[in-house]
């Protein structure tokens, strides 16, 4: 492979937009409104189409005859190199909110700085993704108020997903090798950096939303090296179900 | 208003839908107007939010990011029409959550073509291929209708289907040149999406009890069986190019109707499905209902956040 | 408690240079949720540049039972159209 840390780093990059993507396709059709169920798929959509933008620039990277979906679909749960967060179950619509602000805040930031990667194709991906994921964090930010300061009932549900879904956080800003060679090549973006406007961030939110801010010494980590949720297995059964079933065939 | 004054009202009416005026929402109209559009609108728009089920199925399991992405936008629309629909039907003075109650409750109908499984990637070609065709076939007269709210939804409506079918036949075609495997797959669609789409045009017009008055008021301007017979006139040399055998041993050409006749349709299916017996009936109802159940805390707290919100400005202000 | 998202009429402006026309209703809470729900149900194919959204409630509308007394007193006015008033045809630019 020409340059294996790069193709590992745009996976990395890529899963996350991907798996969330699928998660959210989930629930179209299930959500609690027409209105809702119409912006949770634009935001799908837009993720889905971050993730075929990411994935065919690493088939080109890798210097091997790939196509977009062999990455997506082809490989074992342990190449997959999402963070946890974006892994876990629509629980319920407070989980989906918290879920998907919890990540567009890091997302945001995380795309704000890769736009001055030295890639150019990154560079153009994170552009039109600011975009994008700007109006993703509003959605959610705005969901996250709602809910936090709507009833007695949505105040608990949802404090109960950020409470849950915290200790996911701290993994977004975990620096694994390929994010190192990358940073060091002025690819990549160095994710300590965005920490502490990541939590102030947030924080600012959810006191907005009355909601408390967990206070959590410990979190998971493992998504980044490929070690994933019990969910995982089961959301790549039925993202490589045809693929898996039917291999080598075009669709 | 005295009876004579109503007749007389009704006169004027017809006289305007004949003229091709266009009927708006506070204009008066007679109750059966009303209740007919209500009606029809609703079982409209019911049939988009319930046909998102049936495709949704597969949103998770789409074979390539390409055609996932697809098929997401595409059952996006379908809620997007539906919700277009549901407006169309509010100007009409029942709201939408009174229209749900009707679906959920079972007294509203919705195509019952949606109460069939997908259970093969290749359904997912075969509804867009045959029931959005059909449904094009159903919809594009409803462009000139005359309530002024519905064939201005229908206008957006047939606007954004146009890639729906093309996206169904496209994934047809990609199978057909596929593998045997994927071939069968194809052939196993049609053959369980065939039938269920001819029905899908309604009861033959001997049955339709509503097709007399829908043609006045140009809800309708071919029959059921005149739009069946447009439908497998069409369908069936796309079929051809495809290499798939139409599932009906008497279809043939008719070189003098200039036309293919076709064999019996199985009306107690039709009837069954419509009844609520059909396969999937009560996992549809199930869907709806849960969604609906569960956002119950999620729609409240948003409105009572808005209240807050709207105190926050009254005190601000005074 | 059972209070229903009211319902909001949704303007688009398609393009700079045109007027924001009527394009359909929809369901909110709130006014930043109704102009969210508009971007997403009626721009999802490029077809904004510029929305607004009024509840419902707040649009008073004429009655057609009045259109006589309303709009047919305009139709005898001809002197407000060009056509009214008869100049040669050398006369140009006018």
């Amino acid at each position: 492979m020409a340059n294996q840390n790069l193709y590992n780093y745009i996976l990395g990059i890529a899963d996350n937009s991907l798996v969330l993507g699928q998660r959210l396709g989930e629930l179209c059709g299930h959500g609690p409104s027409l209105e809702t169920d119409i912006a949770g798929t634009n935001i799908s959509l837009d993720l889905i189409g971050q993730t075929r933008s990411y994935f065919q620039y690493a088939a080109k990277v890798s210097g091997k005859e790939l196509t977009e979906d062999d990455i997506a679909f082809l490989r074992l749960e342990r190449d997959y190199r999402n963070v946890l967060l974006v892994e876990q179950p629509n629980t319920h619509f407070g989980y989906v909110i918290a879920r998907q602000y919890l990540f567009d805040v890091f997302h945001l930031l995380f795309l704000n700085e890769l736009q001055y990667s030295k890639d150019e194709t990154l560079s153009a991906i994170a552009k039109k993704g600011i975009k994008e994921v700007s109006y993703h964090k509003r959605f959610s930010g705005d969901w996250i108020k709602r809910l936090g300061d709507g009833t007695e009932e949505s105040h608990e549900k949802m404090q109960e997903a950020v409470d849950d879904l915290w200790r996911y956080t701290d993994e977004l800003f975990e620096m694994s090798e390929d994010d190192q060679q990358m940073v060091s090549e002025g690819i990549g973006v160095d994710l300590p950096k965005l920490k502490e406007s990541y939590y102030d961030e947030v924080s600012e939110l959810l006191s907005e939303a009355t909601l408390e801010i967990p206070e959590r010494k410990y979190f998971s980590y493992g998504g980044k090296n490929g070690v994933h949720t019990e969910h995982m297995g089961y959301l790549l059964a039925d993202l490589q179900y045809m693929q898996r079933t039917y291999p080598n065939m075009q669709w | 208003m005295s009876e004579k004054e109503v007749k007389n009202l009704e006169a004027i009416f017809e006289a305007r839908i004949a003229r091709d005026e266009k009927i708006e929402p506070k204009d008066w109209m007679p109750e059966k107007y009303r209740k007919t559009h209500i009606r029809q609108i609703s079982q409209h728009a019911h049939s988009e939010i319930v046909g998102m089920l049936p495709e949704g199925n597969w949103i998770s399991r789409a074979p390539s990011l390409r055609r996932k992405a697809a098929l997401l936008a595409k059952v996006q629309d379908e809620a997007g029409h539906g919700l277009y629909l549901y407006s169309a039907c509010e100007t009409l003075g029942v709201s939408r959550d009174e229209l749900y109650d009707q679906l959920h409750s079972g007294k509203a109908k919705y195509s019952s073509i949606f109460n069939y499984p997908t259970v093969t990637w290749a359904d997912i070609g075969a509804i867009g291929w045959l029931v959005d065709g059909a449904a094009i076939i159903n919809q594009v007269p409803l462009c000139n209708t005359s309530f002024g709210p519905y064939a201005r939804a229908m206008v957006r409506v047939c606007k954004e289907e146009s890639f729906h079918q093309r996206q169904g036949y496209e994934i047809m075609l990609t199978l057909c040149n596929g593998t045997e495997e994927q071939k069968a797959m194809a052939q196993d669609a049609l053959n369980r999406w065939w039938w269920p789409s001819l029905m899908m045009l309604g009861p033959t017009d001997a049955e339709s009890i509503h097709t007399e008055q829908s043609m006045k008021w140009k809800l309708k301007r071919k029959t059921n069986d005149e739009l069946r017979q447009q439908f497998i006139d069409q369908t069936v040399p796309q079929a051809d190019i495809l290499g798939l055998t139409v599932p009906d041993p008497d279809l043939k050409w008719n070189e003098e109707r200039g036309s293919y006749d076709f064999g019996e349709i199985d009306w107690d299916e039709f009837w069954q499905v419509v009844k609520g017996h059909g396969p999937c009936n009560k996992e549809r109802m199930n869907a709806r209902v849960g969604a609906w159940e569960r956002g119950t805390w999620v729609r409240d707290a948003a409105m009572a956040y808005a209240e807050k919100q709207e105190e926050k400005k009254v005190s601000k202000a005074s | 408690m059972k209070k229903n998202w009211p319902l909001w009429e949704v303007f688009v402006r398609s393009k700079n240079g045109l007027e924001h026309r009527h394009f359909g209703s929809l369901h909110a809470a709130d006014a930043e949720m109704a102009l969210e729900n508009a971007r997403d149900v009626y721009t999802r194919r490029n077809e904004g540049v510029s929305i607004w959204v009024v509840e419902s409630k707040h649009i008073t509308a004429s009655n057609p039972e009045n259109n006589g007394e309303l709009f047919e007193p305009a139709q005898d006015k001809v002197y407000r159209h060009p056509t009214f008033y008869n100049l040669p045809d050398e006369v140009k630019h006018m």
